[in-house]
């Protein structure tokens, strides 16, 4: 491109510039012009989704670093320290199952000793809570018997279902050691209905899920046993 | 300090206090106030988010026009808490996880609209400012006190996991009012929020009613003072 040509368009832009800026003397007048309206709206959603954008590439990392300590912080209260010598969140096989609404992926971490493989954790979704599904930590060893269970995330009543914290009673502790071997299927059940575990006092559904959930986490386990301990 | 910062001040902690006079911001206020801290923490983020978009709205508020504000000031406000929600997810992540679910839902507070409209839209930054930071404040101070009364009645605790919040040079902030209290259920429930809200008011009214007396007292007092040495 000639001299010449880059001056024109230097002349040309600084001329625009000048028009726009121009229109910024007598806002009154602009803010009754339609088209600016548009623009400024545009103007708005634009700055906002920069600025948005801006912090999501800020935060990502330090948000994914938080996450991964809390799966941490739970997997270490499911599955005991002396029984593993790997980094579980970085030693995980995804397990595909379909369900009614499509196909779910479990994230197992796996446990080793010594290369050898000492067992699982998995977080594990109990449905038919009181509000909402109940979200389960699970670790369990190679024969499929619990080594801890641990409430993630859940929506029921407090002061009565939220008793299935480990924060807030010992009952999440009576899973410890159980299987589908040492406690049959009909055992499997709040107390209530026949089975060998304590529900609240004024809450029988939120026991009643956990119970059923971390049965169907030890089915869900001997279903993919081989694939898992491979 | 001159005069229309003094009437700010007042008019944002407890004249025209966003809970206790105009009753808006509800939805957030009944939702989070199970515990003082919560309170505290909902109020100081939604202070935040109050600050910064008065501030901005005031700003602009020649740029903008009034046919298309409220679109615009939609847009503000709902950047503004999207970066609040970023930016604790990432830095206050254990008070996140205890609010998590709430910050969003400062966007549906209409007081922050309200104020911006109101107030911000007119007003020069400094004044606009200030305006957010004692509507947030009063606010705060309402979601605190309403949980404080309702912590206290409903688990016998005051400022329970306030290090979550303050970091841990603030533990010894967390006291148990009433040792070995068996918790009484309804406070702790969204509708115990409305009973304490309600006397929480109706004292308001009473307060309010006998300094209206008592300063009508002291000014007759005065004129019969002046009469006499007239």
């Amino acid at each position: 491109m000639s001299s010449a040509n880059l001056e024109a368009l230097q002349e040309f832009a600084s001329s625009c510039w000048e028009k726009l800026v121009r229109q910024f003397d007598d806002l009154d007048a602009l803010r009754q012009r339609l088209d600016y309206q548009t623009y400024i709206l545009a103007a708005a959603a634009l700055v906002s989704s920069l600025l948005l954008g801006i912090a999501h590439f800020a935060t990502q990392g330090a948000i994914e670093a938080r996450r991964n300590e809390d799966i941490e912080m739970t997997l270490e209260q499911v599955f005991p320290g002396s029984l593993h010598d790997n980094v579980l969140v970085d030693d995980v096989k995804t397990i595909t199952e379909p369900s009614k609404t499509g196909v779910l992926e479990t994230t197992v971490y796996i446990a080793r000793l010594k290369g050898a493989i000492t067992g699982v954790a998995f977080k594990f979704i109990a449905s038919g809570g009181y509000s909402g599904p109940i979200v389960l930590m699970m670790g369990m060893d190679k024969d499929g018997a619990v080594l801890g269970v641990r409430v993630v995330a859940h929506a029921e009543t407090p002061g009565l279902g939220d008793k299935i914290e480990r924060g807030k009673s010992d009952w999440i502790l009576s899973f410890d050691g159980r299987s589908l071997s040492n406690t049959s299927s009909e055992r499997w059940r709040v107390k209530k209905d026949g089975g060998d575990f304590d529900q609240f006092a004024g809450a029988t559904i939120t026991p009643r899920a956990v119970v059923h959930g971390v049965e169907s986490g030890l089915k869900f386990f001997q279903r993919h046993k081989a694939e898992l301990l491979e | 300090m001159n005069e229309e910062f003094r009437k700010i001040i007042r008019d944002g902690l407890w004249d025209n206090n966003i809970v206790f006079s105009q009753s808006i911001g509800l939805c957030p206020l009944l939702a989070v106030t199970g515990t003082a801290v919560n309170g505290l923490g909902m109020g100081l983020a939604t202070t935040a988010v109050m600050v910064v978009c008065n501030a901005m709205v005031s700003r602009g508020r020649l740029l903008i026009p009034p046919e298309i504000r409220i679109p615009i000031f939609v847009v503000l406000i709902a950047m503004v808490v999207t970066l609040v929600d970023m930016l604790m997810n990432a830095w206050l992540h254990e008070m996140h996880k205890v609010l998590g679910l709430f910050i969003p839902l400062i966007v549906t507070n209409c007081a922050i609209l309200g104020r911006v409209e109101a107030y911000a839209s007119r007003r020069p930054v400094a004044e606009a400012s200030m305006d957010g930071l004692m509507m947030g404040l009063g606010f705060t101070l309402a979601l605190v006190v309403l949980g404080a009364t309702r912590e206290i009645l409903g688990s016998g605790t005051l400022f329970a996991n306030a290090s979550l919040l303050l970091g841990h040079s603030f533990a010894g902030m967390e006291t148990v009012v009433i040792e070995k209290y068996r918790g009484f259920l309804l406070m702790a429930l969204p509708p115990g929020g409305f009973l304490m809200l309600g006397f929480i008011l109706a004292g308001k009214k009473i307060l309010d009613r006998r300094l209206q007396a008592r300063s009508k007292a002291v000014s007759v007092g005065m004129a019969e003072t002046i009469q006499l040495e007239g």
